[in-house]
């Protein structure tokens, strides 16, 4: 195979590679030139106006050398970049010292888009841009092509993938679309009575940050010192004599009013984020996928494609659990928005999540399934890391503080132990139905369905002290979302991947897209 | 060295395949390079005569000698790799260990870079891309460039081959 390979170092270029074109070094250099013109400028009038023509003799060369080395490694760059549109895929190789060759298939090949900006479009040239599922920091792309040959590139590229009918088939929906709309079906809704239920759970002290924020904005601007010592002093010493003229009753009746105001504005506050995000909540099934509606300022309206849905997440709190309100999550390769997931019920009971999960192509939790927990050897080293610090604080506080405050490490270390014991039985996960589930979570539950086939890899990462106890943690790569399963013991997490992997290899990421 | 621990494959026993033996030059001239301005750093302070002599130098010439000498080589045994039917295997880290297995039908595109370095000794990295947020791109320096190469051509055609 070796033989084959082209030889490391070009000097010539080999068959079939293509420079892009020769214009496309000027087109840089002129890029560059308006970069340097505002520096250019300003260097140019400081100089004229000292009236130093002297300094103009040394500086101009300079410049004229700078000009030179920018434009000959604009020159060498477009030199050593090549490209190649093969049987199967498009090829770009770049870089004066080091080298970089990028492979990309026809078929992961999503769309070639035709960029031109303002100083290429006077030259008459495009940039190419190839995009592929794989996010799009790491794109390829080609600057500069004349725009005859960006568009047969391009012409090329979607020949090439016509034996994929997934992708096309995407197009021909899409124009269907318009009159399949009015036939929604309608999945989930929320009215006016839910919201406010919802937004009572949304509970939130948040004002006070804000309120604090503004606190501090006063400090600085308007000079109250907040942290000055008399102030406050002065303004409880005011306060105090009044409190204590009021006499126990009052003081009691004071407290209670205090606790009911916090009640009050906490509530008022998680209503009013509700209503402002979620009113007339709407979640439907169209021909092109679900689309959901939301918001009274700003009306969003968010489609996702079935096929585009990645994995499912499930969240509740620790209160609303109890309740059996819940939060369902589509994890996508989210194209349409900023955030990669997309609540599609942000407060809904299970039987009404259900089905929503299952038009999604996921199968909800069953009872019959294998759940497994983390390593014990995982759980013992968290509490003992975690209560560990909390040990060690205590050992200043029992030298330098009086002896009943070593009572607060002491106290914190326990609860700290004893909560993350309880939270280690609702940490699990399970395979089941070409699915993988992993649920944790004590204060804020959380479950996760992935369907194995749509995962891109599978990494098992250990530290020193999982490899001498014998766990892993388990990532798992998933388009637009993250999904790991910590602390697992290493015969599990080999079982997990090999699950995973099998599931994989039986089809290939262009059928999922 | 070989015995050591920290280089047992964390996944499933396959046999990996080391990586070339220039891997380990590569990498202990990084790190010299890495470590030169330390290492004047230190012979500065050196100079100033503040400090008893060598508090500072030998300490540093010390760790830039591990970093260069041992460091490197117990690098280039954690490392390795397996390219199945259908798979790629990536071993690394000696601290921190990782094991991941990137199957061809997942991947997006495919890099091979060479630094200067690199292309001094012959070698080149292997990079390959895909959709997941977590492990976007496996990358798999010190190759024999040839070879990394051939591993492109082959991940590539079974992408072909599995979407015909």
């Amino acid at each position: 195979m070796n033989e084959t390979a082209e030889p490391a170092q070009m000097a010539a270029m080999p068959a079939g590679h293509r420079r892009t074109d020769p214009l496309s070094f000027a087109v840089n250099g002129v890029t560059q030139l308006t970069r340097m013109a505002v520096p250019l400028a300003i260097g140019a009038v400081t100089i004229f106006n000292d009236g130093e023509l002297g300094k103009l003799l040394l500086i101009a060369p300079m410049v004229l050398g700078v000009l030179g080395v920018s434009f000959l490694i604009a020159w060498l760059r477009w030199l050593r970049l090549t490209y190649v549109a093969g049987a199967s895929d498009i090829r770009v190789e770049s870089g004066i010292v080091s080298r970089a060759a990028r492979s990309v298939p026809y078929e992961r090949i999503q769309d070639v888009s035709l960029e031109q900006k303002l100083i290429p479009r006077l030259f008459g040239l495009v940039e190419l841009r190839f995009e592929t599922g794989a996010g799009g920091k790491d794109e390829l792309k080609l600057a500069y092509l004349s725009r005859d040959e960006g568009e047969a590139l391009r012409r090329l590229v979607r020949a090439r993938r016509t034996g994929e009918a997934v992708v096309d088939a995407g197009g021909a929906v899409d124009e269907a679309d318009e009159d399949a709309d009015e036939q929604a079906q309608v999945l989930f809704a929320m009215d006016r009575q839910r919201l406010t239920t919802f937004g009572l759970f949304e509970f939130s002290l948040a004002v006070f940050a804000v309120l604090g924020g503004a606190a501090q904005y006063a400090e600085s601007f308007m000079g109250i010192e907040m942290w000055d010592p008399d102030l406050w002093r002065r303004l409880f010493a005011l306060q105090e004599e009044w409190i204590l003229g009021l006499g126990p009753m009052a003081q009691v009746l004071g407290a209670v009013v205090a606790v009911l105001t916090l009640l009050v504005i906490g509530s008022a506050t998680g209503l009013a984020r509700t209503f402002l995000r979620d009113w007339g909540f709407i979640l439907e099934r169209t021909s092109r996928g679900f689309r959901r509606r939301r918001g009274l300022l700003t009306r969003t309206d968010v489609v996702m494609p079935l096929h585009r849905v990645q994995a499912v997440s499930i969240s509740t709190g620790i209160v609303r659990g109890r309740f059996g309100w819940k939060s369902l999550s589509f994890v996508s390769l989210a194209q349409d928005s900023g955030s990669s997931s997309h609540v599609v019920a942000p407060f809904a009971q299970d039987e009404e999540l259900e089905p929503i999960i299952r038009i999604a192509g996921f199968a909800p939790p069953a009872d019959g399934l294998d759940w497994h927990r983390a390593s014990t050897r995982y759980r013992f080293d968290g509490i003992a890391l975690k209560s560990g610090a909390f040990l060690l604080a205590a050992i200043p506080v029992a030298l330098f503080a009086p002896t009943p405050f070593v009572i607060v490490p002491l106290a914190l270390a326990a609860g700290s132990a004893a909560a993350n014991l309880y939270a280690w039985r609702f940490r699990r996960h399970a395979l089941g139905g070409g699915q993988i589930i992993s649920a944790s979570g004590l204060l804020a539950p959380r479950t996760q369905i992935a369907q194995r086939v749509k995962l891109q890899s599978v990494e098992i990462a250990q530290g020193p002290i999982a490899r001498r106890r014998g766990y892993a943690t388990l990532h798992l790569g998933l388009a637009g979302g993250t999904f790991t399963i910590r602390g697992i013991a290493l015969e599990r997490a080999r079982a997990l991947s090999d699950a995973v992997l099998a599931s994989i290899a039986e089809r290939d990421f262009s059928e999922l897209t | 060295m070989e015995n050591d621990p920290a280089s047992g494959p964390v996944g499933t026993d396959d046999a990996l395949t080391s990586l070339h033996p220039n891997h380990v030059k590569v990498l202990r001239i990084k790190a010299a390079l890495a470590a030169i301005p330390f290492v004047i750093a230190s012979l500065v302070l050196e100079g100033t005569d503040r400090l008893p002599p060598g508090l500072v130098f030998g300490p540093v010439a010390l760790l830039a000698l591990l970093a260069i000498v041992r460091v490197p080589l117990r690098r280039h045994h954690a490392r390795g790799y397996a390219m199945g039917d259908d798979r790629l295997r990536v071993v690394r880290g000696i601290l921190l260990r990782s094991d991941s297995v990137v199957p061809f039908g997942r991947v997006q595109h495919i890099d091979v870079n060479q630094g200067p370095l690199e292309r001094y000794y012959g070698l080149a990295a292997l990079t390959v891309h895909t959709a997941g947020t977590h492990n976007a791109s496996v990358h798999l320096p010190g190759l024999e460039q040839g070879l990394a190469r051939a591993m492109r051509e082959e991940i590539r055609a079974h992408i072909r081959r599995e979407t015909l």
